[in-house]
């Protein structure tokens, strides 16, 4: 069968639909960029140089990607149980608050003991908040859309309360708390780049999501449901607490991103920690086709795409913003996507119309 | 009697299948004429494109002599065109008025006036003859309640010609008597009616015409005066069919299940029936067939049964078991084998692939996984040798299930409940939608099992289903069991009967044949 | 105690309560003609902050309250367009086209925000005058309370009766509503379903952008970034509380404004409480009220599905 070229191109498109859907959003976004009075071309190449161009940007992309992989795994871990988990902010602050009150409490504790208490009471925080969520669609089937991004105000609120109040550092000046003890700090690996440990936990979170949903008899549960709640619960399978382990493990992965931010990066808790990794989390996850091979690389190129802006809001002034119309933008090619297998299909019958000569 | 309708070489492909291969018939001012095919023969298609619902590939339509385009619905009912789908395009929570206008309004008239147009649709029905309250919601009506609703809508618009598909798979005798009762008098108001089909029964019964179609193309149009059952039946398959399956005389062993008392009240669904006490039992060896018009408690039975919902009263054993605290989980540990109503929203996670599924209910037994982890090479094994064993195709394993064809995906859930030769087996409607091969090859299964050992419940609205399978029959009407006749003496007028509902101390009597 | 209480429900208590449900109401009457045809929307917060902005950034460059209204209904009608697109011609997973419009909207607000007045710099817009509506308005009380509003309050509870005599008493309100049930039977009445789904998702942007409008334009005549915090969603849950009817949802939407007006009085009225805390109450009162009282709800049975036509 002869095909012609444009759906030969289509197939080529649909098989590195994430690729085009980035370079898609970039191009969009270099007439706003043009807008704001800045040469885009001047501006990507800042980016690229920020982003991947220097050891120090580097270092910037992949401290960074830290928190997205984490958070983008997570979303991605609820998603493949049929559920969107918009909570991660909420989720990632709780997670962080457990983590941090456990660090300054038990501030005594040895490295080797403290520091993975605090990554699992951060697991456990988040997790319990996105699990909270998860038993009321899981339930009552109510929507975790709502409670989910309700939540996110309330525990922001509440971590932001703690940090006015019983936990704020002693000198009294800013909302938050103090520095975290030594024993808690993720170690940095990397020194040039200023790499932590953080990178290789979010890499082997991405292996263990692998593992668990693919290889074991939870993971089967977990995506079956996904799949088709009432096929699964004819045959057997527990639906209710698939759904609520799948938001709980969600959670906490989306504490564990609170944690990577607190231990590796700013060693203390402060109010308007995250710029936002809870929901940055929902583009990495569907960029990466909820897979945890295409997270990862998603979360990367998110990861440098804050970085680069960073860079540019610095030398040319350009508004950081516009990392965050990248991405809407993005998302917005990624779900377009979805219409290329039908518009291969049209173009297939169209030429086949014309060939067989049926009117 | 003039021509009314003249198909001419209507060709419709959808993705390299031809569902409709040229295809060409007539139908004349006031006759009624019968679309008969198998599944899959391309009548439905056909028709949707007369409704203008698909665009043809090729060829023409002519009514009264003129080609027309219906490139829609809307056209196709602005030339006189009405369809009664198989399923009603019926608006659950809307009353019958609302849903008989629905479409009517206009830029000129844009308000509702719900008051006249109940009037105008009182009249209307009273007319031809047809009781149907305007004020009701549709979801509180009786399937036979909802078709003459959509019969009446398509009078409303002005229909000549009625085109009903599959009408009376949701009827009881009773109610197809009734509904031929109404097609005769539209004919004899001038009105012509295109009846699709897949049962000969009805063909002889009220047709004047029959056309046959045979994957996707017409092999003959006929009077029905002139021909015959086994000719229509050779037209459509192709070959001469079997009836009836051998089915050899068993004698029932032990009772497998036990039903006494059983309520149940779904209270959180939109109309469902509650079961008010009923009790039954099926034992080794046998086929109890629950017949019934779809919507009577079949759905709330099977669902108790096999430990989807939980009773309200009464109780369940199955082997002596007690299923009262089992959930589905435990049920299918007491080895039942189910077939559900619904093989692609219940029997199967369809985006899992064929070897998923084929483990879909023991996936947590070893050897199948080990202390959490699943093993790939056993399952890999397992699924080869189902796929063989029931010749599922295409035989690939990581094939997804929802890319599968209907009679595939029925052999995949056999495959996946039947192999661990249960003692119970609960099978409802496990034929629907599937063409004569596959028919066939579930009723031998199922018999084989029947023989083996298994206790068979089966529940389905084909009649001819539960007389060809089952050695006992139990009618179910409003979530009760008016009666259970043994097979081989049944009287279908009786069990049409008890199917709409009429008790037994309020049949006419019978005379005995001696 | 009792002293407690009139100290608390003041008329302006009240006065503020009604302010601070319109732009819920707004937003929550677009929601339930877009979810009523079938179409999930969660990009309304989105939507809402895409029209605050456009709303003083239109009302800023014509020097016009009402041009700028009008500017931030087209404004969310075109991010309504998209999610349209997404939705319906795309057929892609609306909720991800919804959080995809959230992400965007806050993007482009802030950018041009930034581009155009700078970072230290704030937008000042002309408002609008407080309509008293006479006789009505000069009622002790309740005048203050319900009358002495600007216009914009007044429309939000004219849409609500407006609202439920399209969505019950015409023709093409049933139209909508079946194609939120039972896409194919109204296809084949000859309902197009497709533009009945793109005008419904449209209506919901304009109208959730003239909420929008309302925070920036009628309240507090400026634009700050991410203005709408949440509003969109609290609109959301309103809606779904209100069993996606009119008049019920407006009574959630009071609610949910009463809560926020709660938070402004408490310190007006010299109890401590944290300001954390009082930031927290309105959507922690909304999760409660979702919780306990949204029992069984029955969205429209074809919501969120893609309809397919062939």
């Amino acid at each position: 069968m002869r095909r012609n070229w444009s759906e030969r191109a289509l197939s080529v498109v649909l098989a590195l639909a994430p690729v085009w859907a980035v370079l898609g959003a970039l191009l969009l976004g270099a007439f706003l960029i043009a807008v704001a009075g800045i040469n885009p071309v001047d501006a990507y190449a800042a980016l690229l140089e920020g982003a991947f161009g220097s050891l120090s940007g580097l270092g910037l992309t992949l401290q960074k990607t830290v928190p997205l992989l984490f958070a983008g795994l997570g979303v991605a871990f609820a998603f493949r149980c049929g559920l969107f988990n918009i909570g991660g902010e909420g989720q990632l602050h709780m997670g962080a608050l457990l983590g941090g009150w456990l660090a300054l409490t038990f501030a005594g504790l040895p490295a080797p003991v403290l520091l993975p208490a605090v990554l699992i009471a951060s697991f456990i925080g988040g997790g319990i908040w996105g699990a909270i969520p998860g038993l009321l669609r899981a339930k009552w089937n109510m929507s975790e859309i709502i409670t989910t991004i309700l939540m996110n105000y309330i525990g922001f609120w509440f971590v932001s309360f703690t940090l006015h109040g019983p936990l704020q550092e002693s000198r009294g000046y800013y909302p938050q708390s103090e520095i975290l003890p030594g024993a808690s700090w993720l170690p940095i690996i990397w020194p040039a780049a200023r790499v932590h440990l953080g990178l290789v936990l979010a890499l082997l979170a991405a292996a263990g999501v692998y593992v668990v949903l693919w290889r074991t008899t939870i993971g089967y549960q977990i995506r079956a449901v996904g799949s088709n709640r009432r096929a699964a619960e004819y045959s057997g399978i527990p639906a209710v607490r698939s759904m609520v382990l799948a938001m709980f493990v969600s959670g906490g992965l989306m504490g564990l991103a609170g944690a990577a931010e607190i231990l590796g990066v700013q060693h203390r808790l402060s109010d308007f920690f995250s710029p936002g990794y809870g929901f940055d989390g929902i583009a990495v996850a569907l960029l990466g086709y909820t897979h945890p091979v295409g997270v990862a690389l998603a979360a990367v190129f998110f990861g440098g795409l804050r970085a680069g802006f960073n860079a540019i809001q610095r030398t040319e002034g350009l508004p950081l913003a516009m990392a965050q119309v990248v991405q809407g933008l993005t998302l917005i090619l990624v779900v377009s996507s979805v219409a290329l297998p039908r518009l291969r299909a049209l173009l297939r019958r169209k030429e086949a119309a014309s060939a067989g000569g049926v009117d | 009697m003039g021509t009314l309708l003249q198909l001419e070489n209507i060709t419709k492909v959808f993705d390299g299948l031809v569902a409709n291969d040229r295809i060409s018939l007539d139908v004349r001012e006031g006759e009624i004429h019968a679309l008969l095919g198998e599944n899959g023969a391309g009548k439905t298609t056909l028709m949707n494109i007369l409704y203008g619902l698909y665009h043809p590939d090729g060829g023409r339509i002519r009514l009264r002599g003129e080609t027309v385009r219906l490139s829609s619905p809307k056209d196709a009912i602005m030339k006189g065109i009405g369809m009664v789908h198989q399923h009603f395009m019926l608006i659950p929570p809307l009353t019958v008025t609302e849903n008989i206008i629905l479409g009517l309004g206009s830029l000129r008239r844009p308000l509702l006036d719900l008051d006249s147009a109940a009037e105008k649709i009182s009249s209307l029905s009273a007319g031809y003859g047809l009781d149907v309250d305007p004020r009701a919601e549709v979801c509180n009506l009786s399937v036979g309640a909802q078709q003459r609703v959509e019969i009446v809508k398509a009078l409303y618009r002005g229909a000549d010609l009625f085109i009903l598909d599959e009408p009376t798979s949701v009827l009881t005798p009773q109610e197809v008597d009734g509904l031929f009762n109404v097609l005769r008098r539209l004919v004899d108001e001038g009105h012509s009616v295109i009846f699709i089909t897949h049962k000969l029964d009805e063909v002889m019964d009220i047709s004047d015409r029959v056309t046959v179609l045979r994957d996707g193309r017409l092999v003959a149009t006929v009077n029905t005066a002139e021909t015959s059952k086994q000719e229509l039946a050779r037209m459509m398959v192709g070959r001469e069919i079997v009836f009836r399956v051998d089915k050899e005389a068993l004698t029932p062993g032990e009772t497998v299940l036990e039903v006494s008392g059983l309520q149940v009240d779904m209270e959180d669904e939109r109309c469902s029936v509650a079961l008010q006490g009923m009790s039954l039992s099926v034992r080794r060896h046998e086929v109890l067939g629950i017949a019934g018009v779809g919507g009577n408690g079949q759905t709330e039975l099977a669902g108790a049964v096999v430990g989807l919902f939980a009773p309200v009263a009464g109780k369940i054993t199955i082997l002596g078991h007690d299923t009262a605290e089992r959930s589905t989980k435990g049920v299918i540990k007491l080895n039942v084998g189910r077939i559900p109503e619904d093989r692609q929203a219940q029997g199967l996670v369809p985006d899992f692939t064929i070897s998923e599924n084929l483990i879909a209910t023991r996936y947590t037994e070893p050897p199948l996984s080990r202390r959490s982890f699943l093993n790939f090479p056993f399952i890999a094994e397992l699924a080869k040798g189902l796929i063989g064993e029931y010749d599922i195709r295409p035989p690939q394993p990581a094939l997804l299930a929802k890319q599968m064809s209907g009679g595939n995906q029925q052999k995949l859930i056999l495959a996946r409940e039947l192999h661990r030769e249960p003692d119970l087996i609960v099978a409802v409607q496990p034929t629907r939608g599937l063409d004569v091969g596959a028919t066939e090859y579930i009723y031998k299964e199922l018999l084989n099992h029947r023989a083996r050992g298994a206790a068979i419940l089966l529940i389905s609205t084909e009649l001819e289903e539960i007389f060809t399978l089952s050695d006992r029959i139990a009618v179910m009407f409003r979530g009760e069991i008016l009666g259970i006749r043994d097979a081989e003496s049944a009287d279908l007028e009786e069990i049409g009967l008890l199917m709409a509902g009429v008790r037994p101390e309020q049949q006419p009597l019978r005379e005995m044949t001696p | 105690m009792l002293a407690g209480l009139t100290e608390f429900f003041t008329a302006a208590f009240f006065a503020a309560a009604v302010r601070l449900s319109t732009p819920l109401i707004f937003t929550a009457i677009g929601g339930i003609f877009s979810e009523r045809s079938g179409v999930v929307n969660i990009g309304l917060e989105g939507m809402m902050l895409t029209g605050a902005f456009a709303g003083v950034a239109g009302a800023y460059f014509t020097g016009n309250a009402w041009l700028g209204v009008l500017i931030a209904m087209v404004a969310g009608a075109l991010m309504a367009l998209i999610h349209a697109f997404l939705s319906v011609t795309v057929r892609g997973n609306q909720i991800v086209s919804g959080a995809a419009i959230n992400i965007l909207a806050l993007g482009l607000t802030t950018f041009f925000l930034r581009v155009f007045w700078g970072i230290q710099e704030k937008p000042r817009v002309p408002g609008f005058a407080v309509w008293k509506i006479p006789v009505l308005g000069d009622i002790p009380f309740i005048g203050e309370a319900l009358f002495q509003h600007i216009p914009l309050v007044y429309l939000a509870f004219l849409l609500v009766p407006l609202a439920h005599f399209v969505l019950f008493r015409t023709s093409w309100g049933l139209s909508l509503r079946s194609v939120g049930e039972h896409p194919r039977a109204a296809d084949t009445v000859g309902i197009n379903v497709l533009r009945t789904r793109y005008m419904c998702v449209l209506i919901s942007g304009a109208l959730a952008g003239l909420g929008g409008a309302f925070l920036s334009v009628g309240q507090l005549q400026t634009f700050l970034e991410n203005m709408s915090a949440g509003r969109g969603f609290i609109a959301l849950a309103a809606l779904i509380f209100g069993k996606w009817m009119p008049a019920r949802t407006m009574a959630a939407c009071l609610l949910f404004g009463s809560a926020q007006a709660a938070i402004v009085r408490i310190p007006a009225l010299n109890y401590s409480v944290s300001p954390q805390l009082l930031s927290m109450f309105p959507y922690l009162l909304t999760l409660l009220a979702f919780i306990g009282l949204v029992g069984k709800t029955t969205p429209p049975a074809a919501i969120g599905t893609p309809y397919v036509k062939e």
